[in-house]
């Protein structure tokens, strides 16, 4: 078992909320390792830990006891500046699109490249004809300069997953990133980001209730009141 | 806009596109840091004009050295300095001449029916070496008892009027009961204490001011002999005139006191002084809160772009961005309606308000820091934006 086979690893990793009375323990030892360049959905009830699970392993949250091994980094007692370059390798696709209102589609998606440097114009043309592609991959090549209030649901989310995936992030985490979109779209999502992860070796961690995604799965881990009660491998690779 | 901006910062411009997109905001803003900067330019422009005028007396006189009592700071304010001192001064090796200086003021009731207030400047007209050569001349004419040099800048006056006195075209007007003739002009203007200047002889004054005596002038002049050491005869004279009886300065030194004195301890200098202060606490003021509440509605997605790896100085630089055009944005009409108020105020109060370079450097550098310092306070409350919440 060698760290670049997986690239997340969780060793006792517990974490609580609040303080004194309140303090509230929201995940119980999760030992974990996930393999490069599969599909890991994380299911359970309604507040069972999968978010803070995800945000820990995320570099979002930091992590108060036990061990998170991210790209052969110790994420626990980690210095923000360190944090803040390991997120650059990943990509984040929320449930809620969170793109920048004054920002056209291109832009917000220009931006998750321009945080590995943009001082050079022609620097900046190359991160600008990118994340053209990406979007017009997506579907999205009549809706460039757009901004968010201008578009629907659906496409907001489509230039949210375009804008995670622009810098060929090595993980991806996604927390319900279908939930706002149609049947045919969310499946389609799901297509790219497996496809990404063959082609590319891109490590996928995804959140989701949907389970048409579910078949599309390397491996599905379910949590309940903040510890795992199940993971299967599927496909037997 | 976007693209060179862009080139500039070498990245996104996301400050200006944040600013752009709410437009009733940024206008907003920039009304308020316009009329901040017209309100610091407003109160400097007549701060200086008023600080200008003090001196302008000052620069009728060719003089070396001013003994004045000991409690005056200004020309006309403080007691008076007896005649005897002047004798005393003479017998310091180096002292040239003397001359006594009278000043007071009288109220001219205009044909208009409204007073202007005149300070009368008065030497003996026998000693035009202790004015500046333009009105030597002018001076000897004075030895006709009643006869005057009037301002012709003086404030509220038919300036028209007053430019085309002269020997054969006089002004006959009363002060004090007596019928004045001004033979010639002067050109000083109105300031703090009054509306504008007469310059006359000595025996008019007295006759005019009953009440004061020969003996005893507001001031006395001295010139020194050429190439003696002026700075040391000064020291001479302060030994023998102890300092609780006299003041002795160098003219120039003398009238820059006096301006310290007008612009700093007389309530009108401090208004002004004050009206700069709350210029810049509306500038400032203006600016944080339009930067905080800016902050505090793009917290969602700062904190995006914290969970992509952007670090605190990104979000600086966005604030930062902000500021500057904010900065520029309301500089510019701030500046050119200054321009035009500066037009306006010239020609209503007589006041040399002008407009040099160095002011709007200063008052543009001025609202950079401002809004450079609104900015950094505006940056504490980045700390909020927590990626950890946005699943
Ligand atoms: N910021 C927080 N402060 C306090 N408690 C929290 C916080 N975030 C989550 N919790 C608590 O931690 C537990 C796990 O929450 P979490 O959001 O991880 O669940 P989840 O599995 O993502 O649920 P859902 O499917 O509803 O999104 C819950 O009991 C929740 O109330
Ligand atoms: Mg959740």
């Amino acid at each position: 078992m060698t760290d670049q086979m997986f690239p997340i690893i969780t060793k006792g990793l517990n974490h609580w909320f609040g303080e004194g009375e309140a303090r509230k323990q929201a995940i119980f030892d999760v030992n974990l390792s996930i393999e490069a360049g599969k599909l890991t959905i994380l299911m359970g009830p309604s507040g069972s830990g999968k978010t803070t699970l995800l945000t820990l392993i995320g570099c979002l949250r930091e992590v108060q006891e036990g061990s998170v091994h991210l790209m052969r980094q110790e994420l626990n007692g980690a210095a923000e500046a360190k944090l803040v370059l390991a997120r650059r390798k990943m990509g984040f696709i929320f449930q809620a699109h969170n793109l920048h209102e004054s920002l056209s589609a291109l832009q917000n998606v220009q931006m998750g490249l321009e945080v590995h440097g943009a001082i050079l114009s022609t620097k900046r043309h190359q991160f600008k004809e990118a994340s053209a592609y990406l979007l017009s991959l997506l579907g999205l090549a009549d809706r460039l300069h757009y901004l968010p209030g201008n578009l629907s649901g659906g496409q907001k989310q489509r230039v949210a997953i375009a804008r995670a995936l622009v810098g060929n992030p090595r993980i991806v985490y996604a927390d319900e990133p279908t939930a706002a979109l149609d049947k045919e779209s969310g499946a389609n999502v799901v297509r790219l980001l497996k496809q990404l992860g063959r082609k590319r070796g891109t490590t996928t961690v995804m959140v989701t209730h949907d389970n048409r995604i579910l078949e599309m799965a390397d491996r599905i881990i379910t949590m309940e009141e903040g510890r795992i009660v199940d993971d299967k491998t599927i496909g037997g690779q | 806009m976007t693209a060179i901006l862009a080139r500039l910062l070498g990245r996104m411009p996301i400050g200006w596109l944040q600013l752009l997109h709410n437009k009733t905001r940024l206008a907003a803003a920039v009304a308020g840091i316009a009329f901040a900067n017209i309100l610091v330019f407003v109160q400097l422009g007549i701060m200086f004009a008023l600080n200008t005028t003090v001196l302008l007396p000052y620069t009728l006189l060719d003089a070396d050295i001013i003994m004045s009592s000991a409690d005056s700071n200004t020309l006309i304010g403080g007691g008076n300095v007896p005649r005897q001192r002047s004798f005393e001064a003479l017998s310091v090796p180096g002292v040239a001449s003397a001359v006594s200086l009278f000043i007071g003021n009288v109220d001219w009731t205009r044909d208009d029916g409204n007073t202007t207030n005149l300070q009368v400047l008065a030497i003996d007209p026998s000693q035009g070496a202790f004015v500046v050569p333009e009105i030597r001349n002018k001076i000897a004419n004075l030895l006709l008892v009643d006869t005057v040099l009037f301002d012709r800048r003086t404030r509220g006056a038919d300036t028209q009027r007053l430019s085309e006195i002269s020997p054969d075209n006089p002004l006959k007007f009363e002060a004090r009961g007596r019928t004045l003739t001004a033979s010639g002009t002067i050109s000083i203007g109105g300031g703090f204490s009054s509306d504008g200047y007469l310059v006359t002889s000595d025996q008019t004054f007295l006759r005019l001011f009953n009440s004061r005596i020969g003996g005893a002038p507001n001031h006395i002049l001295l010139k020194t002999d050429p190439g003696a050491d002026v700075d040391a005869i000064v020291e001479k004279l302060r030994v023998l005139l102890p300092e609780e009886k006299l003041k002795v300065r160098r003219v120039l030194d003398a009238a820059k006191a006096d301006q310290r004195y007008q612009t700093t301890e007389r309530p009108t200098g401090l208004v002004f002084g004050f009206g700069v202060v709350m210029g810049v606490i509306v500038g400032l003021v203006i600016v944080y809160q339009l930067l905080s509440t800016d902050v505090a509605d793009h917290l969602k997605e700062y904190a995006t772009f914290k969970a992509m790896g952007y670090g605190q100085s990104f979000f600086m630089g966005i604030i930062f961005e902000e500021a500057m055009i904010l900065a520029i944005f309301g500089f510019v009409p701030g500046f050119i309606i200054a321009s035009i108020l500066y037009q306006i105020l010239n020609s209503v109060t007589g006041l040399p308000v002008l407009m040099d370079v160095a002011r709007p450097v200063a008052v543009f550098l001025g609202t950079i820091a401002s809004c450079s310092i609104s900015g950094a306070i505006a940056t504490r409350r980045l700390a909020s934006a927590d990626p950890a919440e946005l699943f």
